[in-house]
């Protein structure tokens, strides 16, 4: 994972999204196959949505292809030479003890921005996502919904081409979630690629462009949301969107 | 006795006796010297050893768990064979000095800091590691995060490498000579008038010494309740 | 973050050397705890300053250890009281010198009810015999001190095994010593400084003195300069001859506790 600098504008991703790859992918843990084997390309402008039962192997998809974890076998690359710049924003959100606009800087000086801007940019990034008001309040005292959305202004700060985010409304009420669904749109209309997991089927209606759906540690379809919902081919696919319980 | 203990204390402190002032003065520097060295020290020490996978790493976490048990005279009695004018660093000419006191000192708190502050550092990498790496921070870059972040418990870890360091006589005793006026601190004056059978006084000089630990372990948790307020 | 980090480094730089150096001369004297805690040298070291500027560190400690610390080189000047040591040393080359400087005695000390009956002994060795036969608590040094040798050495005058449950070897300093004796209730035998300046005296009392055996000679020895260049030998010369000097020889005479001299000047 290299760090990166933040270029001075960058409000509009100018290259093209990113492509990502997944090539005959397993992950095991204690010779128990969790994940694959899956390959698939995330093309086009996205956002994709996730989907899958409790214990599909999202999140381990998503750490795999944030480079969190690496795979027992198979190949992720990324479309280009270089590895785009991502950024994770996870269920939980983890956040330093100190201030939340603190948080911010931290992330930027971590990043390498110049001492003088961090806090001129931190507070830019507060006001995107709503959260003046809690500027100096400790980040771990904030609500669930600020917190999030706290962790979203970070990772809007490294302005990355793209954003994985793991089930990231599963704790909150449905005020917060809207308002952490608007952050995402928000990236996404800046440009930044989107791969998110959720099991819940309306957030994947309002969001997605198009859905990767897993159950069993097996990609069972990728297609674009509204083929999804309306025509699934296989055969979990219906089960789940029929809230059926699926393995 | 222990009531003339009580007394003896009160009038000591009362009488502002300026022997005493000085004792009491030299035994804060040392102690609190080589707690600030110790931490320079260990905390980093402790932070890496949680950090880094290395070969021999549980080896090391034993080692500093263990040595956190080093008798304070064992301790001496090794900075003594090294300071000594018989031994390597003779040349430096610190043996009996307050010098030595505080090097005899750190090596009996480091490995506390050390120890403590890697448990400590180890439970928050637990909560913040896939955070890190996603921010794109090297191993290296987050120890100075993980410290400041743990820096409420680790205020409690530096009160008990304080309390070792003020509440010990043995390494003192061996690499400084309790020489009045230069290398005589508390602890090592409650041994003497001891020795001397001066009970009553001993025990003031303990009371003395322990209502100064108190104060100071006071005013830390103070420090550090105001602060946790504000920070959450 | 590295402003405060250079600014601590150069505050503990600094506080270092305050620490180390001292703009007095110096020498550091290995000695023993009974001239140290008698007051002895809280008496004459002032006078000693004043009349030659040089201020004297006393590091006090056993006999054995006080041996040890001159042969590393640790002090510039050594003062004991353990004559035969002494020679020993200066036979090895680690020391140049040794002369006699005062002395003292030792006296028996034991509960107030005598249970051995020592007050009426004719004699050191006689008292001893007494303690062993009544097979009374006894309370020894037994950290081969000057004062410990000399305490075997009678026992062995005595013609006495001195082991069993009733003798205790503590391994400790005099005072010590004379702590647990108190708590014990037992005999001991101690130099007559430590005990007059003793403060926790209990039960005990001063039961045999006298003997001419119960001496004990305190010498001043010049180490070598050949073993250790770098000590401070020419002050360490200026102390050694203000001992044996009248100066000196006067200020020991002149030390008293309660009226009573402690030490007596001997130098030839």
């Amino acid at each position: 994972m290299t760090s990166f600098h933040i270029p001075r504008f960058a409000s509009f991703i100018l290259s093209p999204p990113p492509e990502l790859c997944f090539d005959d992918v397993t992950f095991n843990h204690e010779d128990k196959v969790l994940l694959g084997p899956c390959s698939f390309t995330l093309k086009g402008t996205g956002p994709t949505l996730v989907m899958g039962p409790n214990g599909a192997g999202k999140s381990l998809l998503l750490r795999l292809s944030h480079r969190l974890l690496l795979p027992t076998q198979g190949q992720i690359t990324w479309s280009g030479e270089l590895c785009p710049r991502q950024a994770m924003v996870f269920q939980q959100p983890v956040l330093l003890r100190r201030s939340a606009v603190a948080n911010l800087i931290h992330a930027l000086a971590v990043n390498n921005v110049p001492r003088r801007k961090r806090v001129k940019l931190a507070h830019d990034a507060l006001e995107r996502f709503g959260l003046t008001a809690c500027c100096y309040t400790p980040a771990r005292v904030l609500s669930g919904g600020e917190q999030q959305r706290l962790a979203l202004a970070r990772a809007w700060l490294l302005s990355p081409q793209i954003l994985f985010l793991d089930e990231p409304t599963s704790a909150l009420d449905p005020a917060a979630i809207k308002a952490v669904e608007a952050a995402v749109q928000e990236f996404h209309q800046r440009g930044t690629r989107i791969v998110m997991t959720t099991h819940d089927l309306h957030q994947a209606k309002r969001l997605a462009g198009d859905i990767l759906f897993l159950s069993g540690g097996k990609v069972r379809e990728h297609t674009p949301a509204e083929v999804f919902f309306d025509k699934p081919v296989s055969r979990e696919a219906k089960a789940f969107i029929a809230g059926e319980l699926v393995e | 006795m222990e009531n003339n203990a009580f007394y003896v204390a009160l009038s000591l402190l009362l009488n502002l006796d300026a022997s005493l002032f000085q004792i009491v003065a030299l035994s804060l520097q040392v102690s609190l010297l080589a707690v600030l060295i110790a931490a320079l020290l260990g905390f980093p020490l402790g932070a890496a050893v949680a950090i880094w996978r290395f070969p021999g790493r549980g080896g090391m976490i034993v080692v500093l768990n263990a040595l956190m048990g080093l008798p304070p005279v064992v301790a001496g009695l090794m900075v003594y064979l090294l300071l000594s004018r018989a031994g390597p660093l003779g040349e430096w000419g610190l043996l009996f000095t307050p010098g030595a006191m505080i090097l005899a000192q750190v090596v009996l708190v480091l490995p506390i800091l050390a120890a403590l502050s890697r448990q400590k550092v180890e439970e928050l990498l637990g909560e913040y590691r896939e955070q890190f790496v996603s921010l794109g921070m090297s191993s290296s870059r987050m120890m100075p995060t993980l410290l400041w972040d743990a820096r409420f418990a680790l205020l409690t870890v530096l009160l008990a490498g304080f309390g070792r360091a003020s509440a010990e006589v043995g390494a003192v005793m061996m690499v400084g000579g309790n020489i009045e006026g230069v290398t005589r601190v508390m602890t090592t004056s409650i041994v003497l008038e001891t020795g001397k059978g001066n009970l009553p006084l001993a025990l003031g000089l303990g009371i003395v010494l322990l209502t100064l630990v108190m104060l100071i372990n006071a005013g830390a948790y103070l420090v550090g309740e105001l602060t946790r307020r504000r920070v959450g | 973050m590295k402003k405060t980090l250079n600014l601590l480094l150069a505050g503990v730089a600094s506080m270092g050397l305050a620490f180390g150096a001292c703009a007095k001369d110096y020498i550091t004297l290995a000695s023993t705890t009974s001239t140290e805690n008698s007051g002895l040298f809280a008496s004459i070291l002032p006078k000693f300053e004043d009349a030659t500027g040089i201020q004297v560190r006393v590091v006090a400690v056993g006999t054995g250890q006080a041996f040890e610390i001159a042969r590393r080189g640790d002090s510039d000047s050594l003062l004991v009281h353990d004559t035969t040591g002494e020679k020993r040393f200066v036979e090895n080359d680690f020391a140049t010198e040794r002369a006699d400087v005062m002395y003292n005695d030792f006296v028996l000390i034991g509960p107030a009810d005598d249970p051995a009956n020592i007050s009426e002994a004719q004699s050191a060795t006689e008292a001893f015999a007494a303690i062993a036969d009544a097979e009374a608590p006894f309370a020894s040094r037994g950290d081969d001190s000057g004062t410990n040798r000399a305490e075997l050495r009678l026992w062995k005058n005595a013609g006495v095994a001195a082991d069993g449950d009733w003798y205790r070897e503590l391994g400790s300093g005099m005072g010590p010593t004379l702590n647990t004796a108190a708590a014990m209730d037992a005999y001991v035998m101690s130099d007559r400084a430590t005990w007059v300046a003793f403060g926790n005296r209990q039960n005990l009392t001063l039961l045999f003195e006298g003997d001419k055996v119960l001496f004990n000679q305190y010498g001043s020895l010049l180490l070598s300069e050949e073993k250790h260049p770098h000590l401070k030998h020419d002050l360490a010369q200026q102390w050694h001859n203000w001992l044996l000097s009248e100066d000196g020889q006067q200020a020991i005479a002149e030390f008293k506790v309660d009226g009573q001299q402690l030490f007596f000047p001997n130098a030839k």
